[in-house]
């Protein structure tokens, strides 16, 4: 494969991309909103930040901008506003939410590893009423797609947050985590088992009539398996991956260093795996891929579209640099300038083995 | 919020303790570098690279402290005491979560603020190699600082009754204190601060304190200072000599909890700054709670980093 460019180079004029054969001149979009429902053929040279460069993609029903979201519960809309221009994401996933509010987890839910970190933050959330009262309500400018987290300790759960959202014109999309490690019951419990992932999913679809996508677990023994089964219960895409299960110990205390005990480890540390599964699942199914783990730049991004990914979640890399997802969006734009590349979705699967 | 600043000056602490530095209640202040020292004698580059301190392992026994003076006219306007920054330590990804240090020093007239830490892992040994010159990335001002309280006394006209201010630090603690004292000593309160330690190597900027004008007592674990024992004691002398208005505090947890207990019994407000690992420090990842009481007497958790790091110790629930 061509090496790339190193991602900070000068982006190229005007005039070079014209002549690398980009054509000029594609009308610029004003307005930095949704594409609304429509096929995306609709809309030629669709995209809403720059010219010439195509890096919107389709998951769904859902036409993102540019295919990089916030990982959910890594992103908190209010206060990174003042650092982040929401309506620049490619969509905004908002924090895990349980039908029924809940406490989390006891301290410490941190700890640092190396190139990552631990948590087990235990779905601490205002619960569906708080999410209507106080989060929403606060969202309504943002006009790139809301896409809402859920879990449940049982599939009625799952079932009633989902048909409780499929109303809410607010939230374009659902993402369903049937892969939380840091709860008792419920999360992860749900999405180790393909018969078990099969039958959550298939009622949640049963409900929801938007876009459904279904975050997977890398705590198994063959990620693709599951994969499939969620995608014959009917989801529209699938997100992988959530955290991978860890622990570490305090040394000197000889206690363990998460107050949960164990908790879910990302950040960069995991990335190699993450590329690894996307690729194991991009070979097997034919919905979409929203890919994730340790990304903090537009290159690992980059890596995660070439094993087979449709759109990248930013997740460890916002509580570091809370303009992360900015960053890479600017980053994959000035890559595909300077890789003389038309439309982002041609890098998609597009790794050379 | 997001900014840079640059480092204007460092001072280190080390275990190896001056007669000098003892006598004035301070650890050893072993080197002082500035921005300016560049041109005499040694480069101010190599003046400054640190080199071990005889005697002790940095990593083992978290003995050495550092203050930064940083050049930042922004955040100097911005920063309350008991506020908060997340810096940087290093480039690269590992270690990979920003640090949360607390304003030492607020100084709007020359656009500075300081942060005193003490190296106690991988992320603060990084940061302790930082030198004059270097530039720092920082996120802040951020959270909840402290709150003087008003006057207890309006009646007697304004300015007449001085509020008696104590501040209760243990270790590294002291370091959002004298943010404070300094900020009380301005607006005329008179500040007792109560500062102890393992040992009085690890009694930090006391002449600081005492430039202000504040009385100072202090106490160590070892006896090495002051009073032989916890600097609660000396808090529950104040006390029942009913010579405090309101107490500020920072410190370990077992100190934070006498300090709320003692507060509770003599009917005083508390203000509790608490420390807890941090991810992100902007509320976004919930990883660093406490436990508050809710409405209703209903507990629950709240986000350290935004609710806090200063809480009323009535409001929370110490583990």
């Amino acid at each position: 494969m061509k090496r790339a460019k190193p991602l900070d180079s000068k982006p190229l004029t005007a005039r070079q991309v014209t002549s690398r054969g980009l054509g000029a001149g594609a009308p610029r979009l004003e307005a930095a909103g949704p594409f609304g429902n429509g096929p995306i053929s609709a809309l030629p040279n669709a995209n809403l930040t720059s010219e010439n460069k195509q890096v919107a993609v389709r998951i769904g029903d859902l036409f993102l901008q540019n295919p990089v979201l916030t990982a959910s519960g890594t992103f908190d809309p209010f206060t990174y506003a003042e650092l982040v221009d929401l309506n620049r994401l490619g969509a905004l996933v908002l924090k895990g939410l349980t039908l029924q509010p809940v406490l989390g987890n006891k301290p410490p839910r941190i700890a640092e590893t190396p190139a990552g970190l631990l948590n087990s933050i235990g779905f601490q959330n205002p619960g569906l009423e708080g999410l209507l009262r106080d989060i929403l309500p606060r969202l309504k400018d943002v006009t790139v797609p809301i896409i809402a987290n859920i879990s449940g300790d049982t599939e009625e759960e799952y079932e009633e947050l989902a048909s409780r959202l499929n109303h809410l014109p607010e939230v374009a999309a659902l993402e369903v985590n049937i892969s939380c490690p840091n709860v008792a019951r419920g999360g992860m419990v749900f999405g180790t088992d393909p018969e078990v992932a099969f039958s959550v999913v298939s009622r949640v679809r049963r409900v929801y009539h938007k876009t459904l996508i279904v975050k997977l677990s890398p705590n198994v023994t063959d990620i693709a398996a599951i994969a499939r089964r969620v995608e014959a219960a009917g989801a529209d895409a699938v997100s992988l991956i959530n955290t991978l299960l860890g622990m570490a110990i305090d040394v000197r205390t000889r206690r363990p260093r998460l107050g949960n005990v164990t908790g879910g480890l990302s950040g960069p540390a995991i990335r190699p795996v993450a590329v690894r599964m996307v690729w194991q699942v991009a070979r097997a199914v034919r919905i979409p891929i929203i890919g994730m783990g340790g990304i903090t730049s537009a290159e690992d991004a980059l890596e995660f579209l070439l094993a087979g990914a449709r759109a990248v979640g930013v997740g460890a890399a916002n509580l570091v640099d809370p303009r992360a997802t900015m960053e890479i969006i600017e980053g994959l734009e000035r890559f595909l300038e300077e890789e003389g590349i038309k439309d982002i979705n041609e890098l998609v699967g597009a790794v050379r083995v | 919020m997001d900014l840079l600043a640059r480092i204007e000056r460092r001072e280190e602490w080390g275990r190896v303790a001056s007669e000098k530095a003892q006598a004035a209640g301070d650890g050893f202040l072993w080197r002082t570098a500035d921005k300016s020292q560049g041109g005499r004698g040694l480069p101010a580059r190599e003046a400054t690279t640190p080199r071990p301190v005889p005697g002790r392992d940095e990593h083992r026994d978290g003995v050495l402290y550092v203050r930064l003076t940083l050049r930042a006219g922004e955040l100097a306007q911005q920063a309350e005491p008991g506020q908060f920054v997340m810096v940087k330590a290093d480039d690269g990804l590992d270690p990979f979560l920003r640090r949360p240090l607390s304003f030492h020093r607020i100084n709007q007239e020359r656009g500075e603020v300081q942060i005193l830490f003490q190296v106690k892992g991988r992320g603060t040994g990084l940061l302790a190699r930082r030198l004059p010159g270097d530039a720092l990335q920082l996120l802040g001002p951020l959270g909840r600082g402290f709150t003087l309280e008003q006057r207890m006394f309006p009646e007697n006209g304004a300015g007449t009754q001085r509020q008696r201010v104590v501040l209760v630090g243990g270790g590294i603690g002291v370091a959002p204190l004298l943010a404070l004292a300094e900020k009380a000593a301005r607006g005329g309160d008179e500040v007792l601060l109560l500062l102890g330690a393992r040992s009085r190597d690890d009694l930090l900027a006391v002449s600081d304190f005492r430039a202000l004008g504040a009385q100072v007592h202090l106490a160590t674990d070892d006896g090495s200072l002051g009073h032989h024992g916890l600097i609660t004691d000396l808090l529950d002398q104040v006390l029942r000599e009913d010579a405090a208005d309101a107490i500020y505090a920072c410190g370990p947890l077992p100190m934070l909890k006498k300090v709320a207990q003692l507060a509770d019994q003599f009917g005083r407000p508390a203000q509790l700054s608490l420390e807890e690992r941090m991810g992100c420090g902007l509320g976004a990842c919930i990883g660093c709670v406490v436990g508050t009481k809710g409405p209703g007497g209903q507990p629950t958790y709240k986000k350290v980093c935004q609710d806090g790091p200063v809480f009323p110790a009535q409001e929370v629930i110490l583990p």
